[in-house]
């Protein structure tokens, strides 16, 4: 029974391709309002309709079956590509839900029954489910990109001498950005070629284990590599909670502030800092 | 013996610089082929440049330790250089902690601190390559006015 | 090599040579769904310890790497299989730093902390298979 079904689609689907694209066409522009081109369209349809016609002459009406990866494929790139651009997901569910009309059009004048409809209208059906969710996990990815570079943005690794970098973080940290910001940190070493860090971490108010154990982490990341990582400006709260855990935080060198790390990372590069005895007027 | 990875003279030293993904076998190889040629050409430290390198498990940290430890005993110092940040972060989680091993950013780095231990344990026959100046070999106080060798 | 048209590749592991490939691979594999540098190289490592175990302790096995999906997010799933021995005392095994000879035991412990998901099945006398997988972010 389902074999017959995918016959007849199939047959609907090779039947007149010409037709059933120009209809699909027709259908999902008034949709679009001339918001995607129609050599694009174009292009994008007659890619589909090959697919969909190996998908079903492979796989049936089972969307999972294998003969289907080009589908999902191509489906996944329209989303992707739509949810880049703004469109909303009805907007891009539509366009496949549009080959609808184009089916029941040429089923209707090939003679066939409210069977073969049916069968069809669950199908484009499953299709546009398909495209709803390869576009909203196209959109989750868009907006982790953009997280991911609003992070980068609000976290800058500064050189503060020939030598020795920073990065004063700022604001809650939680997992996520601390090992965004350990990474890009470490990476900073490499391009610069400075064999001191410092973590400053004045600005953050409170850290969990996890946090705490991936600063640590850090700095002996950074030291497997060749580099001192020194962590200034830890807060009374935060000592407490790194005591309290446990954790141990062994002969890393901590500094009260972000000056005394770099007089600490300056030393250890051999550059001494002395007060100038006379002159300069103060 | 090792053919995938090339053991090259650099000064008093040898650079062993790894470009390929090697296999165990390839690794013991490698580190035999150290011991020997530490012995053969009297040299002073050994390099090892990952820079190339994209993963580090514990085979080839274990070999690191080993050549390090080796290399001591044959009185020679050992630098690995060139880590990449990925690498160290999943020896960090992999639990492996190089003990031993000196590393250094890259290999201008590691050739100075190479320079360094080296000049901290002279021996007879680096100072009778110094022609013109006398040094104490034994040395209590451990106040030793040399130059630094790294600036000749 | 065999790859199936679903994506399931199927490694031996008989040689040093073969660890080699199952490294490679997953790294391919790893690139292929855009998992971070770091990850791909903490899967890669994790890998390589399994791998070079199915070789060394269990004598001989296979690999199989393929890519999964699970709430819109796509991972690596990597199958290390060997007919071996088997591991006797698990919770021995997996402690960090315990080795039945010659190793440095940290390639269990250390491959379990380097991925999201992590099961071994094993059997004395049978053998022993270890799964792991590793979600993009
Ligand atoms: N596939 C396997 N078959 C049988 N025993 C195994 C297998 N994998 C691990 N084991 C047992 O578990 C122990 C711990 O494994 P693990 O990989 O942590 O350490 P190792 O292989 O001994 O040393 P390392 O991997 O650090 O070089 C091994 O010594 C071995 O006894
Ligand atoms: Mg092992």
């Amino acid at each position: 029974m389902a074999e017959n079904d995918g016959q007849h689609l199939l047959g609907l689907l090779l039947q007149d391709e010409q037709a059933l694209l120009e209809r699909w066409l027709r259908d999902a522009a008034v949709h679009l309002q001339g918001r995607a081109s129609s050599a694009e369209l174009e292009r994008a349809f007659r890619d589909l309709l090959t697919a969909l016609a190996k998908g079903v002459s492979g796989g049936g009406l089972d969307l999972d079956h294998e003969a289907y990866g080009e589908v999902r494929a191509l489906l996944s790139e329209l989303s992707r590509d739509r949810a880049r651009r703004g469109f909303t997901p009805s907007e891009t569910a539509v366009s496949v839900f549009s080959l609808k009309g184009a089916l029941f059009d040429l089923a209707a004048r090939a003679g066939q029954g409210t069977d073969a409809i049916l069968v069809a209208s669950r199908w484009v059906d499953a299709l546009g489910l398909l495209t709803f969710d390869s576009y909203v996990r196209a959109r989750e990815e868009v907006i982790a990109e953009q997280s991911e570079q609003l992070m980068e943005l609000s976290t800058p690794v500064v050189k503060l001498w020939e030598g020795v970098v920073a990065v004063p973080l700022i604001g809650t940290l939680d997992s996520a950005r601390t090992q965004i910001v350990m990474e890009k940190l470490l990476q900073t070493l490499v391009d610069t070629g400075s064999e001191h860090a410092i973590i400053d971490i004045t600005g953050v108010p409170a850290v969990d284990t996890e946090v705490a154990q991936h600063l640590l982490k850090t700095v002996v990341a950074a030291r497997l590599m060749g580099a001192e990582c020194t962590i200034s400006g830890i807060r009374p709260q935060i000592a407490q909670t790194i005591v309290a855990l446990g954790i141990e935080f062994g002969d890393i060198p901590t500094k009260a502030n972000l000056a005394d790390a770099l007089l600490h990372a300056l030393r250890g590069s051999g550059v001494e800092v002395v007060r100038r005895r006379s002159g300069g007027g103060r | 013996m090792s053919q995938q990875v090339p053991v090259l003279r650099l000064g008093n030293a040898l650079l062993v610089s790894i470009q390929v993904d090697l296999q165990d076998d390839d690794v013991l190889a490698l580190q035999e082929e150290l011991a020997e040629r530490i012995v053969a050409t009297g040299a002073r430290g050994v390099i090892i440049d990952i820079s190339a390198v994209d993963i580090v498990d514990s085979f080839i940290g274990r070999m690191f330790s080993s050549i390090a430890a080796l290399s001591r005993v044959l009185d020679a110092e050992t630098v690995v250089v060139g880590m990449r940040p990925a690498v160290a972060i999943t020896l960090v989680e992999l639990g492996l902690s190089l003990d031993g091993v000196r590393t250094a950013l890259d290999l201008e780095k590691g050739r100075a601190i190479l320079d360094r231990l080296i000049a901290d344990r002279r021996t007879v026959r680096d100072i009778a390559q110094d022609d013109d100046e006398f040094v104490p070999i034994d040395d209590p106080a451990g106040e030793r006015h040399q130059p630094d060798p790294s600036r000749r | 090599m065999s790859t199936s048209a679903t994506g399931v590749d199927e490694l031996p592991i008989s040689s040093g040579d073969d660890v080699v490939r199952v490294r490679q691979l997953v790294r391919t594999r790893a690139q292929g769904i855009r998992l971070s540098l770091v990850d791909q190289t903490k899967l890669v490592t994790a890998a390589s310890e399994l791998a070079r175990n199915t070789l060394v302790h269990g004598g001989s096995g296979t690999a199989r790497i393929e890519v999964v999906q699970r709430a819109g997010r796509s991972g690596i799933r990597a199958v290390f299989s060997d007919e071996g021995p088997g591991i006797p005392d698990l919770d021995l095994a997996l402690t960090a730093g315990w080795t039945s000879g010659g190793g440095l035991g940290l390639g269990l412990s250390g491959a379990k902390r380097l991925v999201d998901e992590f099961d071994i099945d094993t059997e004395v006398g049978r053998g022993t298979s270890v799964t792991v997988v590793k979600w993009s972010r």
